[in-house]
């Protein structure tokens, strides 16, 4: 077997509520290796949360537990801040829904990606500045020079988001959690930011989280899929073979979109049950198979 | 039921003004489903809030219901008949009314009797029972608000419903909640609906016909026979087609 990037055993994140504790994620498991490894499921389903608590960016009140949580072999369970810091970004990165708030409005985009670059690497400025526009033309921005010089303002929700993946990448991180990256995006530029993503995480052999509630695009663009329903890992799968999903969860989400190729006059609506919160579950933690 | 016709729209002052919509025409029969799609800043929304009275800055000629309508003024008998659902279930509630507030403030709005009744009613129609009655948003999931929302637009009793993505703010197996109930409204009660979406497949499951926007014009009006099939004359609708399946 090859080594994971990112081994997670019996992953909980916790937070006190006035009725109780509330269990946003209950025990997730599974390893990353350099592949796309994509995580589906409705909002509340706890997706998002297991992002967070990789990076260590639960708050308190709320409470990351794990039997193991290791990157490289190297524990980074509720690590210090100050030595969390120094991984987030050079060694793990996240790249939010909206690049609207995640990036900062009153900084020029050259300067924020420089920035980000400076901090993990060091170095002059004309090495980030050489750096920031190779990054940038990484990610298909046809005028970087440019670009540089722009605020968050002045540029599209697709160029932003592709800063921000530029930014992201720009320390070479072993592992990049994306969220939603594209949910904010139009179809049409969609496709485009996966695309230059796919091909910057395959070259430099990074591993991918790739968090979305849409299931085909996961599909399309994963190795292997998660689904979460209510905290829990209720099935993994290859990308594949999607459509053989065996868990009702996952087959009830997948005929509950309409289709412009199978017209329905109703669309079948997801009936849950009980038994999925609890019951027993199968879970292969590795892809390699 | 609708008829749009050399419609522009712009926003600013020259030498500012941006021209959101060139040029637009395309009518809708009555208890039709017409759907605008396109990608943002095409000016589909633009359109649908230059009909419901949103913006003022446009000209060419609306008409609703064979009646022209006003750039400013609109009277009570507009609003009775035309009625606008909104893309975020959690932005369009007013977080301190509860559901009683929201729908008796629209009841009356129309000068309607009967509010008791009604407001059972409503909820009975959108799927909702009368438990939700005095609930907050807060109180309510997503769907469950857009349906609120649904209710809201449905208390005017409206023959033109104006939708403006109304489930691309919701998980697909809400999504698919909404849109069955899209569907037996529009049956049971005979309305004409306008959709705004940018996903092709969603409006193929609600809408008869469909018309593709790019920069502020209308590049294609289509059956949605024609978008299943793939039949689109313009390129840009084609491109539309495969980014999306």
């Amino acid at each position: 077997m090859t080594q994971s990037l990112l081994q997670v055993r019996n992953l909980r994140v916790t937070f006190p509520s006035r009725q109780g504790e509330f269990h946003a994620v209950r025990g997730v498991s599974f390893d990353l290796g350099r592949e796309r490894l994509g995580v589906v499921g409705e909002s509340g389903s706890g997706k998002s949360m297991t992002g967070r608590a990789i990076l260590g960016l639960v708050r308190p009140p709320g409470r990351v537990t794990a039997d193991r949580l290791e990157l490289d072999g190297e524990s980074i369970l509720n690590l210090p801040e100050r030595r969390m810091r120094k991984l987030r970004g050079s060694r793990i990165s996240m790249v939010m829904q909206d690049p609207k708030f995640s990036l900062n409005p009153v900084m020029t985009v050259g300067d924020q990606i420089m920035e980000a670059y400076r901090l993990h690497a060091g170095g002059s400025r004309d090495i980030a500045r050489q750096k920031a526009l190779e990054m940038l033309n990484a990610v298909q921005i046809r005028d970087p020079e440019r670009v540089m010089k722009t605020y968050p303002h002045e540029v599209s929700g697709g160029m932003g988001q592709r800063i921000m993946i530029a930014m992201m990448l720009a320390p070479d991180p072993q592992i990049l959690i994306a969220d939603e990256p594209t949910s904010a995006l139009d179809v049409s530029v969609r496709g485009e930011v996966l695309s230059i993503m796919d091909g910057l995480v395959r070259d430099r052999g990074m591993g991918l989280i790739f968090i979305s509630h849409d299931l085909n695009l996961v599909s399309k663009f994963c190795d292997r899929v998660l689904i979460m329903y209510a905290g829990r890992i209720v099935e993994t799968l290859a990308a594949s073979d999607l459509h053989n999903a065996r868990h009702p969860y996952t087959q009830g989400l997948l005929s509950s979109l309409p289709r412009l190729d199978a017209p329905v006059k109703r669309l079948p609506v997801l009936q849950r049950e009980e038994s999925w919160r609890d019951g027993e579950l199968q879970i292969k933690l590795s892809g390699k198979i | 039921m609708l008829t749009i016709d050399n419609l522009d729209v712009w926003f600013g002052d020259p030498p500012d003004r941006v021209d959101a919509v060139k040029n637009a025409a395309f009518s809708v029969a009555k208890g039709e489903s017409f759907g605008l799609v396109g990608e943002s800043g095409s000016g589909k929304s633009t359109i649908l809030r230059a009909v419901a009275g949103l913006i003022d800055s446009w000209s060419g000629r609306i008409d609703v219901d064979g009646r022209p309508v006003h750039a400013r003024r609109r009277d009570r008998a507009f609003y009775k008949t035309v009625q606008m659902v909104f893309q975020d279930p959690y932005a369009s509630l007013h977080p301190r009314h509860s559901v009683d507030t929201v729908l008796s403030e629209a009841l009356g709005l129309q000068g309607m009797g009967d509010i008791d009744r009604r407001i059972t009613k409503l909820l009975e129609d959108v799927g909702l029972g009368k438990g939700f009655r005095f609930r907050y948003p807060h109180q309510l999931s997503g769907g469950q608000r857009q349906r609120v929302a649904i209710a809201r637009a449905l208390a005017a009793e409206p023959r033109l419903l104006l939708l403006d993505e109304p489930t691309s703010a919701l998980d697909v197996s809400v999504q698919a909640e909404i849109l069955n109930l899209l569907v037996d409204l529009r049956a049971e009660h005979g309305l004409t609906y306008v959709m705004v979406s940018h996903d092709l497949a969603v409006v193929g499951h609600i809408c008869d016909r469909l018309a593709v926007m790019q920069h502020g014009r209308i590049v294609e009006i289509m059956s949605v026979e024609a978008l299943r099939k793939g039949e689109g004359t313009q390129e840009y609708t084609r491109h539309l087609i495969t980014a999306s399946a």
